[in-house]
């Protein structure tokens, strides 16, 4: 039989048919919801008075536009309101497990989903929500989906898909201290482009990615759709494995021990063909920081603003002066000199336990600098946030002004009432730097936790590793 | 969804690539739980000088002149012309809304982000894909000249331009098939309920844990 990738296997594992046009009839496991995307599929659902295919694969939670400080208070905005008022009110009437806004459990539905076991090894998993390749790091198929798909997946538990080509990005040697999974996914989409996946479900190997926790792998699997790919996913090994071991959705005793087996196998045959490889050197990674208004537009810190004229492709020149223009940077400016307004440490890609840890321990005994106007941590989960207190993190960021706020998707996307102004730039652990994601006339600089952490300190960016 | 044949239309150049989903529309208006209205808000940061907040009224907002849209020889435009990586970033549905709100039906790009793609079909938007350098004679035609129409044929799979020229695109068979009969996906997959059902059984017992929450 021929040699197989882990997306091959995973694929074939949950086709219900082959259609003649060359598309499949794919199984959807686990069906993320959310209140932005879920509403007119509800409706749609309602119009054509379909119920949903299999009710207990659905979970849902509040996350995009919740207000993360006077919780208790509600939502202040009435839209937003409506919005999450609609989700309760469809789950409810659905019988769909959720996480309201005041569940102890509530939070980023990518962070949720894992730390509840409710995504697992050898799923497929879809979510009305592009960052839903996160699931990818444990060995399942997860991508986002739009709201017409999310209706589908709802009346039939299925999607009507074309298989994707398969890439592998391979990060090998030892990842140098100080280096996160955040500056490795990084400089990867600064190497391949932020179209260098489309129309490919990319798996990332190497020595490298194993070195990472499961928690920085899904930091690496988030930011595959920032390359162009709907997937991306790692191999499942005894990280993997353990990471699962006791949370509340996943299987238990002799259950447990089958899944184990199975999952064991979730990897990609040794002799596999892939469409596309890419290989990087995990020794050549420094610190990341983006400079302009697209993921692939990043440099390591110790590195300057690029100048246009420097390149030969005039729609990339056009691209390039147009961020130049929008973030307000001249080329050659080192991206030591570029200071900050704000520090936003959170979103799907980076507000894990692990990530509150490392920029915490930036921050330990430390003073957020003056020119710094707000410095903020959002744990992803009611969950996080709890441990981190736990922990004492909270106290941490508290005594170096940092805000501690509740969980949600916050000031990645802004759509709740934390926001950039107009002009003002912040170093950010989320995932897009386009124009105006976090407000309009915002200006993003992408970075790992402890670079926020260190920029927040210092008032602009500087090397963690010299801190 | 809304079928789509032919249609001969004006075409608007928008020049710049990775025009991500937050440019086509911001995340202030994914607030609505409908699936009409966008078009107002549609490139909303570059299309107007004053902050666009939900239930405003547009019209009396401060447009932005220099950008393309606002310019009078291309009002009533039916057809994008775009450069590539369209659509990327989110799994926003409200992106193809808005374009067809606003009165879209084809966007000519020589590459678009998978996610967006896929949304567009499902709403009856055409996203054609077009070589760079036919995209590139486009967009020198269409500033050239103004009233610039295409005739797309979707049967055919052409683009004809004023002059007579045609450009041949690809699209897969389901898509097509689907927007030429403005087919519901959702009917296609119902029928084959008694599949569906097969595979859940099989898998009830090859992967029991799938099936416990």
């Amino acid at each position: 039989m021929a040699e197989k990738t882990l997306y091959d296997k995973l694929w074939d594992a949950h086709v219900v048919r082959h259609n003649d046009d060359g598309t499949s009839l794919l199984y959807i496991d686990r069906h993320l919801v959310h209140e932005v995307t879920s509403p007119q599929a509800f409706e749609g659902l309602r119009l054509a008075a379909r119920k949903p295919w299999r009710v207990d694969a659905n979970l849902a939670t509040a996350d995009h536009n919740v207000p993360t400080t006077d919780r208790a208070r509600g939502i202040a905005d009435p839209v937003s309101r409506l919005q999450v008022e609609t989700l309760d009110r469809n789950c409810h009437d659905y019988g769909i497990t959720e996480f309201g806004m005041h569940d102890a459990r509530q939070g980023i539905v990518h962070v949720i989903g894992p730390e509840q076991g409710a995504t697992l090894p050898g799923m497929t998993v879809v979510c009305g929500d592009s960052h839903t390749s996160t699931h990818g790091a444990f060995g399942a198929l997860a991508f986002g989906i739009g709201t017409s798909e999310v209706e589908h997946v709802l009346a039939t538990q299925c999607l009507i898909l074309k298989k994707a080509n398969n890439m592998r990005v391979r990060v090998e040697g030892k990842i140098p201290p100080g280096i996160t999974a955040k500056d490795i996914v990084l400089a990867i989409i600064g190497r391949i482009g932020t179209a260098g996946g489309s129309g490919h479900a990319i798996e990332f190997a190497g020595n490298a990615i194993g070195q990472l926790s499961v928690e920085g792998r899904m930091t690496v699997c988030n930011m595959a759709i920032e390359a162009g790919a709907r997937a991306g996913m790692i191999a499942v090994d005894e990280k993997t494995i353990e990471y699962f071991r006791g949370r509340p959705y996943a299987p238990k005793g002799e259950l447990w021990d089958r899944a184990v087996l199975t999952w064991r196998g979730l990897t990609s045959d040794p002799d596999a063909k892939f469409d596309k490889e890419v290989a990087l050197n995990a020794a050549d990674i420094k610190p990341q920081v983006t400079w302009g208004t697209s993921p692939e537009m990043v440099v390591p810190v110790d590195g300057a603003v690029p100048d246009p004229d420097q390149e030969a492709d005039s729609v990339k020149r056009g691209s390039m002066q147009q961020a130049l223009k929008y973030m307000d940077l001249k080329p050659g400016t080192p991206m030591r000199a570029i200071s900050l307004d704000k520090i936003f440490i959170g979103s799907c890609t980076n507000s894990r336990i692990e990530d509150l840890r490392a920029a915490a321990a930036v921050v330990k005994g430390k003073k957020v600098a003056a020119n710094i106007k707000l410095a903020m941590v959002v744990p992803g989960s009611g969950l996080v946030k709890a441990q981190a207190e736990k922990e004492g993190l909270d106290k941490i960021f508290r005594e170096a002004g940092f805000e501690w706020r509740a969980p949600g998707c916050s000031m990645c996307l802004a759509m709740n009432a934390d926001r950039l102004e107009p002009g003002e730039r912040c170093a950010s652990t989320s995932n897009r730097n386009f124009e105006g994601r976090q407000g309009a006339g915002g200006r993003t600089h992408l970075v790992s936790p402890a670079m926020a952490a260190a920029a927040a300190i210092t008032g602009h960016f500087v090397d963690v590793r010299e801190l | 969804m809304q079928k789509f044949e032919k249609l001969t239309g004006l075409v608007m150049p928008l020049d710049r690539a990775n025009v991500d989903t937050d440019a086509i529309i911001p995340k202030q208006y994914l607030k609505s739980i409908k699936r009409t209205g966008f078009g107002p808000s549609l490139f909303d940061d570059w299309r107007y000088l004053d902050p666009g907040e939900p239930g405003m009224d547009h019209s009396q907002r401060r447009v932005n002149p220099g950008f393309v849209l606002n310019q009078p020889r291309y009002g009533g435009a039916q057809i994008l012309l775009a450069r590539d990586n369209f659509g990327c970033g989110s799994s926003r549905e409200h992106a193809p809304w808005a374009l067809m709100d606003y009165g879209f039906r084809v966007i000519i790009a020589p590459s678009y982000a998978d996610i967006f793609y896929n949304n567009s079909f499902k709403n009856g938007l055409l996203p054609i894909v077009l070589d760079r350098a036919a995209v590139d004679q486009l967009f020198r035609e269409t500033e050239a000249m103004p009233g610039y129409r295409l005739t797309l044929d979707l049967a055919a799979q052409t683009v004809t331009t004023p002059a007579g020229k045609v450009f041949k695109f690809e699209i897969d068979a389901f898509r097509k098939h689907c927007l030429l009969n403005g087919l519901d996906d959702i009917g296609l997959t119902l029928q084959h309920v008694d599949e569906i059902r097969a595979y859940e059984a099989r898998r009830r017992k090859e992967a029991p844990w799938l099936f416990t929450s």
